[in-house]
């Protein structure tokens, strides 16, 4: 069975991970693909139509070109064109990577869609299906062969911390750096990394919850160090989130 | 403990905006060339980067800004560590008239194998329809092969190429294609160990093998060379290079003899697969143009000698092609490394 993501190690020591495509977003990315082959199809068909007044039998001879060319250069052309994505991909956000993350080749790109010969047997790519649920980076026979995996391809952006932490807004907290700092010493990074995750997609939680889930945390904290009274009062348990979080991650190394 | 998070943002932002832009010039060009100073500067602002991720991986695990270093790190290594396969940009001509025909000679035992294997296929289909003349019907399961051979010449030599009048085009087209289709299938077989390949090969021996027994048996050995000859010459052996390419395939996936692991066999060989796939995709149009235009014709509009001296030059030419085209070549010196050469002389 497939791990849903691979993990690379650098020569310098760093890991960083590609997470994997799953078998049904890459079906739907190879319908959108067929979808836009039969599309330009028709439309060169319109085309070769009107060259049949001049020449009917090379017209015919000029669909039947253009039809190989769609079906066997299409993903060839786009994944070379656009880096390791089709149509179908880009639509779905995935891409096809080297599997040791290296810069995909063109002979990569050839080999692993002319191998789509066999993993489309007997139909349906039921052979390229099987073998890529069966495999752990998730690769039908043309990745194997061609050393390449499908991963998911998330836009990474730089977080605007701005919007999270207003530096001009009051921090009853900040009043007490005896206690902040002994927050910061108690505090450990995953406790940290919840709480900031928290703040960041607040407004994708549904009223309830976020209510319950910013009382636990605000407990996790108020449990290892106690702030007097003036400092809480008034202080809702998201604002007393909000003012830990921008203690911890404003402090100086 | 936990880092300064809007600090450490704000003071690495500019290293970031720097390698995000060098490494977006390199991929939109691939065969960019960088000067060594650039080299240089992308070489310490991966590893800067790669040092950023590390910090924020022990100190903050903010997701966001780990998920933007993580991203940039990994396309600034697949930049640096991928061994370049060219390092100028691709001509065709050059692919043509040299690594094609290089990699040929380079894998040739595999060229061999399969030309034993096709041949293995024919002598067996030629035997079988010479020992049980019944077996044609299983051997070659086409209408236009199960006649008397006697027959069909008649008719073909009577048609005088108008058969196919106004159809020439697309029946080339057809040709091209759908023979280009089977040498992808045959190549792409090589995964399943060879054993697909080997039996697509050993199966195409066959029918041809029956096929040219059943003729010179019938005494029509001239009509068979004059048909076959102008377009098999060409034919034939692109299916046996494809044949080649996923006998390649196969030999990396078993890896006898080869201590690399399955990946790495795999790796190896990809050019070279690709290569001869690419050849045979060439020498197939010539051979549907070839098949669709000329082998349609027979005597008396073309004399079967005709055809079969045209098969012969074809032969002749493709077997010199495979075997000289690109062997010594060497570059020629530029003017400006000759200059250096004589100055480092002195």
């Amino acid at each position: 069975m497939q791990n849903n993501k691979l993990t690379i190690r650098t020569p310098e020591g760093v890991t960083f991970t590609l997470p994997l495509a799953g078998p049904v977003s890459r079906l739907l990315a190879w319908i959108i693909d067929a979808a836009g082959i039969l599309t330009c199809y028709k439309l060169f068909a319109k085309l070769t139509v009107l060259m049949g007044i001049i020449s009917p039998d090379f017209s015919s001879a000029v669909s039947i070109f253009i039809f190989f060319a769609l079906r066997t250069g299409y993903s060839m052309a786009f994944e070379w064109y656009w880096r390791g994505q089709t149509v179908g991909k880009r639509v779905l956000g995935l891409r096809v990577m080297d599997v040791n993350g290296l810069r995909l080749q063109p002979s990569q790109i050839i080999l692993r869609n002319l191998l789509r010969a066999v993993d489309s047997l007997p139909f349906f790519y039921l052979v390229g299906g099987v073998t890529s649920l069966i495999n752990r980076y998730g690769q039908r026979l043309g990745d194997l062969a061609a050393n390449t995996i499908v991963v998911t391809a998330t836009k990474a952006f730089e977080p605007d911390l701005d919007l999270l932490l207003d530096k001009n807004a009051y921090n009853s907290l900040q009043a007490h750096p005896h206690l902040t700092a002994k927050l910061r010493q108690l505090v450990v990074p995953e406790e940290a990394a919840v709480a900031l995750q928290a703040l960041m997609r607040r407004n994708e939680m549904v009223p309830e919850s976020r209510v319950a889930l910013f009382e636990e945390i605000a407990g996790l904290f108020k449990s290892k160090v106690s702030f007097p009274a003036e400092a809480v009062e008034g202080v809702s348990n998201e604002q007393y989130v909000r003012n830990v979080v921008d203690v911890l991650f404003k402090s100086t190394v | 403990m936990i880092i300064d998070l809007k600090r450490f943002i704000s003071n690495e932002r500019p290293f970031w905006t720097e390698l995000d832009e060098m490494l977006v010039l390199n991929e939109r060009d691939p065969y960019r060339r960088m000067h060594f100073d650039e080299i240089k500067r992308l070489h310490y602002l991966y590893q800067r980067a790669s040092s950023d991720l590390s910090k924020i991986r022990t100190f903050t695990a903010e997701r966001a800004i780990y998920a933007y270093l993580e991203s940039l790190v990994g396309r600034a290594y697949a930049m640096i560590h991928a061994g370049r396969q060219e390092t100028v940009r691709f001509s065709f001509w050059r692919w043509f008239w040299e690594t094609f025909p290089r990699t040929f000679r380079r894998q040739r035992r595999t060229f061999y194998l399969s030309l034993a294997i096709m041949m293995a296929g024919a002598l067996f289909g030629g035997g079988a329809i010479v020992w049980d003349p019944d077996a044609k019907a299983v051997l070659m399961p086409f209408s236009h092969l199960q006649m008397d051979p006697a027959d069909r010449v008649a008719e073909e030599e009577a048609a005088q190429g108008e058969r196919l009048k106004g159809q020439k085009s697309r029946f080339s087209a057809f040709l091209m294609t759908h023979n280009t289709r089977v040498s992808i299938f045959v190549l792409a077989l090589g995964m399943t160990w060879g054993i697909g390949t080997v039996l697509l090969l050993y199966s195409n021996g066959v029918m041809l093998g029956a096929v040219a027994a059943d003729y010179i048996w019938a005494n029509q050995g001239l009509f068979l060379a004059g048909w076959l000859l102008p377009h098999g010459v060409v034919e034939i052996p692109s299916i046996l290079l494809a044949g080649q390419a996923g006998l390649i395939l196969a030999g990396a996936m078993i890896g006898r003899k080869s201590a690399l692991p399955f990946g790495a066999r795999l790796r190896e060989v990809i050019p070279d697969v690709v290569t001869l796939i690419g050849g045979v995709a060439i020498l197939l149009v010539w051979a549907g143009i070839v098949e669709a235009f000329f082998s349609q014709y027979h005597a008396p509009v073309i004399p079967y000698e005709v055809k079969i001296a045209f098969g012969m030059v074809e032969l002749f030419l493709l077997a010199a092609f495979l075997r000289l085209s690109g062997r010594g070549r060497v570059k020629p010196m530029s003017w400006r490394r000759i200059r250096g050469w004589i100055k480092g002389r002195r």
